[in-house]
């Protein structure tokens, strides 16, 4: 589905990726996890297309994404929940749910909506306030289903537990888990190493631009280097 | 009492050429936080672009189409050349990028069109209109017709498709729009040529009855940022409202004080708006959770 290879980024003349091979196959959740700083979110970015990659290249369902600018590759079903959420804060949140389909505009729209309200019911309670009034973990639900608005047949997440409360953040890793019965493959970027790890196939560890390990994800949750370095056990 | 009818429909009229500056600013103001203070500009370039295919020989409906399509494109022009190219800089930089603009606009104009002051014939006659006392020129009417519709227009526009919020969405959180599948660059390009042709538009409908030269942008720009700071940066209905507000206001000023002083109307109006209201009056009071 996704294959990486090779991938560099630099922000000005300062690299932070440098040279990353990572596959996502289809159906699979696949978690990179590491620390902050590690060079996460600029993977991500990249395979969005909203920073420009340095070297190295990026396949999608058999198609190089380079020169593909960010807005196309939504449409080729590569869907990002960035970090921080980025929502409209000003639009209400049905707006932002309609906007997460702006490349659509058949009956499917409506009836994905109706699939994230009964995914996050809070957002149905409040479809019409402004997104920017949601809490952080009302946000972070927002993002998700504003991502999975636009059909998404690979969803990047960034960090979707960071800042908030355990049970939310539970709540929120039922729900990627359950992105699976909905044929959407996951790359899952996470600080929460055990978490991400427990509802993952396979997991990564980054480390300062580079990938480090690699492996099925019940053996890296036993390894004890990882279970030392970013599990606290 | 047709003293004061006299005043109010002169103001009015002005003010719906404001209000038409205004939505101007508003539209880009949306699509990139950006006040683009050439906006006046395009009020004068629309006049004397009609004034020029009018002398030429073309009939005075085509030579107003053409005059609001070719500064439209000079708006998409000013965005490539001047504001896309310093993406990524601060708004207060882009702002800075417009008023170069709007003086290089205003210097070209004084070569191509020269220094003299240019007018076309109104759009239904020059018979005033009696109104209890009072007179109003037809081509009044049609400035206040022109900024209305506009108004009702984008309005739609931005509330009831798509497109539109998609202009709202980028001014709000440009990467998010680019995530959903925004072409951002498209709604840029989208927003300048709006804006210039409504600018534009404003000088077609406005000429007749104040003439046009190369400088009278200026004045525009800045009466038209009051309005738009009066009614709510960024919100059409405050572009509307202020706009007529602020012309009813210099109406009055110029008729019970001193026309001498009408101007000062849109200053004080500033400042009152920025001691006293910085929002504006329908503007939205900026509420987000971090």
């Amino acid at each position: 589905m996704l294959l990486v290879e090779g991938l560099r980024a630099r922000y000005g003349r300062i690299e932070v990726l440098h040279g990353i091979d990572l596959a996502v196959n289809s159906g699979e959740i696949v978690t990179v996890i590491g620390a902050n700083g590690a060079g996460k979110t600029t993977l991500l970015r990249c395979l969005s297309g909203v920073h420009p990659a340095a070297g190295g290249t990026i396949t999608f369902r058999g198609d190089n994404l380079s020169g593909v600018p960010a807005w196309r590759r939504v449409g080729r079903g590569l869907s990002q929940s960035p970090e921080g959420r980025q929502i409209f804060t000003n639009l209400t949140v049905e707006e932002n749910l309609r906007l997460g389909a702006y490349l659509f505009a058949d009956d499917r729209v409506e009836k994905d909506m109706q699939d994230a309200f009964q995914m996050f019911p809070i957002l149905k309670e409040k479809r019409n306030l402004a997104a920017g009034g949601l809490s952080g973990g009302q946000q972070q639900m927002l993002a998700m289903a504003r991502a999975l608005m636009g059909r998404p047949s690979c969803l990047l997440l960034d960090e979707p537990s960071m800042g908030l409360a355990p049970i939310i953040v539970a709540q929120i890793f039922d729900v990627v888990k359950g992105l699976k019965a909905l044929d959407v493959t996951v790359l899952l970027v996470e600080q929460n190493a055990y978490g991400a790890l427990k509802i993952a196939d396979r997991g990564y560890v980054m480390e300062t631009g580079r990938i480090t390990m690699n492996g099925p994800a019940a053996e890296l949750i036993a390894d004890p280097r990882i279970r030392e370095a970013y599990l606290g056990i | 009492m047709s003293e004061l009818l006299q005043f109010l429909l002169s103001g009015v009229t002005v003010g719906a050429v404001y209000a038409l500056v205004a939505l101007g600013f508003t539209i880009i103001y949306n699509a990139s936080d950006v006040v683009n203070f050439a906006q006046g500009e395009f009020v004068m370039l629309g006049g004397m672009i009609t004034v020029m295919a009018y002398t030429a020989g073309a009939p005075l409906p085509l030579a107003a189409l053409a005059a609001v399509l070719a500064t439209a494109a000079l708006g998409v022009a000013m965005n490539k050349l001047a504001i896309e190219p310093a993406r990524g800089a601060p708004v207060v930089s882009l702002v800075i990028i417009t008023i170069g603009a709007s003086i290089f606009i205003r210097g070209a104009a004084q070569l191509v069109f020269g220094k003299q002051i240019h007018t076309f014939p109104a759009f239904s006659g020059d018979d005033p209109i009696r109104i209890l006392g009072a007179t109003i020129l037809p081509q009044s009417l049609w400035v206040i017709a022109g900024s209305v519709a506009v108004f009702v227009g984008l309005w739609l526009f931005f509330t009831r498709t798509l497109l539109g919020r998609a202009v709202l969405a980028t001014s709000n959180n440009r990467l998010a729009a680019q995530l959903v599948g925004i072409n951002t660059p498209f709604v840029m390009t989208l927003s300048f040529a709006m804006s210039a042709g409504i600018g534009a538009l404003a000088g077609v409908l406005v000429t007749p009855i104040t003439m046009t030269s190369y400088d009278v942008g200026l004045a525009f720009a800045l009466k038209g940022f009051a309005a738009a700071m009066l009614g709510g940066m960024g919100n059409p209905k405050g572009a509307l409202v202020g706009g007529f507000l602020l012309g009813v206001l210099e109406g009055l000023t110029a008729g019970y004080i001193s026309s001498q002083y009408k101007d000062a109307a849109a200053f004080i109006v500033i400042l009152a708006v920025l001691f006293f209201l910085p929002q504006g009056l329908f503007g939205r009071k900026s509420t987000d959770r971090v």
